[in-house]
């Protein structure tokens, strides 16, 4: 160990001391600090650390949900998911930027809604993408040829007509034999469309043509995703794995593993009161996050807040030593 | 050095990178007595955290992105990447924190303290992408989940989470390469300025001081 005078640090004149934020110039000893060797010991203690958790807790690999597992699982839900797509009341249908314009739709920071700004940039329109589009490529289903010119030729009032009776029969409607039953009425031809489309599903050939791009290669599954989360078959899973948001799923992950625990905090304003039933909910808590995340990058410059550490006074535990050693030099 | 070299750009940059981390600062063989505590190991940890980060994530980025669903040793290297992940983010959080508490940005240090939650950010953001890249419920889960807050704030419009090749792509290259930068600079800092001291203690002190 040897005594050394450091440079004093760059002045700021013109200002008075600040104890959080100027320093006084360290003139005491200093001692063997081997940086190269410490961080070589630390990086084979994080890597043996590393192996180990590994080795004893693995890691969750739980098999994603496809249309195809949906529409075997809860056929009903899947075909009353579908009408809502085809008679455009789902919430993709209704949810506004970036999928569509639905009127009204996007949350609000007061009179601002920064969801509207940038417009629709993924349009959806679920009765062509969800529904219909994937019945053109699949038209040698008997009876779909036909049901898809009647759609066509229908007036909208009378679509409507036949989609409201439709989906209040699949109410009370049954999934038994392969088949989907209702109770007999006027539908037109949404019986044939909506049966044909579970068919579709249960084949797995849905969730091929929700895929489908104007490329050969395709990795946007913002279309499945978002017909799968219409259903209630996605968030009775997630409610399985405890992942719900009510459930802080935010930061969690299947299985027991530590998540995303670093976004506690995020995740803890879904669980308090106004945000619990807030229509902006989302919203407001990103703005709050905002300006948490800015004055925590900001905490320097900010007075009051940058004081809290010498408030505080927990830099005497972390320096517990050097304040002792301090005692004691100046006892001796 | 001639008097003509000294006005070549190359020149300048180099006088100004030795004068600011001549060799012994930035590979410096002592350190103040008060750099003798436990909080400070968390720094090098986070560091050496990322290295097996990055080192895991290479390993699956050349096995590919469907590799680890179908192979035991895709898997453990998974496994490995995913624990790394979280030691590396509770080393950085204990860092920080203990960096607050000991106001770390005295003394012209503010930028050290702005590059390093940058850092923090960045990672969460890093974690959040990787998630979403996994290809398996949990991925479909939070991006189902967390677009509404991106949506909400018109973010969603140019950040697709359900979009797996926007997010892979940025968690493979852009979100490192972000990490890397800031990271590098967040250490210059650190080395350039010294580690801060700690506060004056007005009854033992043998400091002088300044502003």
């Amino acid at each position: 160990m040897s005594a050394q005078r450091q440079q004093p640090p760059s002045s700021r004149s013109g200002r008075s001391s600040n104890p959080d934020r100027d320093i006084a110039d360290w003139t005491g000893p200093k001692i063997r600090y081997d940086l190269i060797k410490e961080f070589t010991i630390a990086l084979v203690v994080v890597a043996l650390l590393t192996v180990l958790l590994a080795s004893l807790f693995s890691s969750p690999d739980d098999k994603p949900v496809t249309l195809k597992s949906w529409a075997a699982s809860q056929p009903l839900d899947f075909a009353q998911t579908a009408i809502t797509e085809l008679n455009g009341t789902s919430e993709t249908a209704t949810y506004g930027p970036p999928f569509n314009n639905s009127p009204g739709a996007g949350q609000k920071i007061g009179p601002i809604s920064l969801q509207r700004i940038p417009g629709v940039t993924h349009p959806i329109n679920t009765a062509l993408d969800f529904v219909i589009g994937p019945l053109q490529s699949d038209i040698d289903t008997p009876g779909l040829r036909q049901a898809l010119a009647q759609f066509r030729r229908s007036s909208t009032a009378q679509r409507t007509k036949w989609e409201t009776r439709y989906a209040n029969a699949l109410g009370s409607g049954t999934f038994r034999s392969d088949t989907l039953h209702v109770k007999s009425g006027d539908y037109g031809p949404i019986a044939t469309m909506i049966s044909s489309l579970l068919t579709m599903a249960r084949s797995g050939a849905l969730d091929g043509a929700l895929l489908r791009s104007s490329q050969f290669y395709g990795t946007d599954y913002t279309k499945p995703l978002m017909f799968l989360a219409d259903g209630t078959y996605l968030a009775n899973v997630g409610n399985s794995y405890h992942v719900q948001g009510t459930q802080w799923g935010m930061m969690n992950e299947t299985g027991n593993y530590p998540g995303q625990a670093w976004l506690w905090l995020y995740t803890m304003w879904y669980q308090i009161p106004p945000f619990t039933t807030s229509h902006n909910a989302d919203a407001l808590i990103w703005a709050i996050m905002m300006v948490l995340t800015l004055c925590l990058a900001l905490v320097p410059f900010i007075p009051g807040l940058r004081s809290i550490p010498r408030i505080t006074r927990i830099y005497k535990i972390i320096w517990r030593s050097h304040y002792k050693r301090l005692k004691t030099s100046s006892s001796s | 050095m001639s008097s003509s070299n000294k006005t070549m750009w190359t020149a300048k940059v180099r006088k100004l990178m030795v004068d600011a981390l001549p060799p012994d600062k930035l590979m410096p063989d002592s350190q103040p007595s008060y750099v003798a505590s436990w909080i400070y190991v968390f720094g090098v940890l986070t560091l050496s955290a990322l290295v097996v980060v990055i080192g895991t994530g290479i390993c699956l980025a050349i096995g590919g992105p469907s590799w680890w669903h179908t192979s035991g040793l895709g898997h453990f290297f998974n496994s490995l990447h995913l624990w790394s992940v979280e030691l590396f983010m509770f080393f950085m959080v204990v860092h920080l924190w203990g960096k607050f508490f000991m106001a770390a940005w005295r003394g012209n240090r503010e930028l050290t303290w702005v590059t390093g939650v940058l850092s923090f950010l960045l990672s969460v953001g890093a974690a959040f992408t990787g998630y979403l890249s996994q290809q398996n419920f949990d991925s479909q889960w939070i991006a189902t989940q967390s677009k509404d807050g991106l949506n909400a704030v018109g973010v969603g419009a140019y950040f697709n989470v359900m979009n797996f090749g926007q997010m892979i792509v940025w968690h493979v290259m852009l979100m490192p390469l972000a990490i890397g930068v800031f990271v590098v600079v967040h250490l210059l800092m650190v080395r350039h300025r010294g580690v801060v001291p700690p506060f004056e203690d007005r009854i033992h002190s043998n400091r002088k001081v300044s502003k």
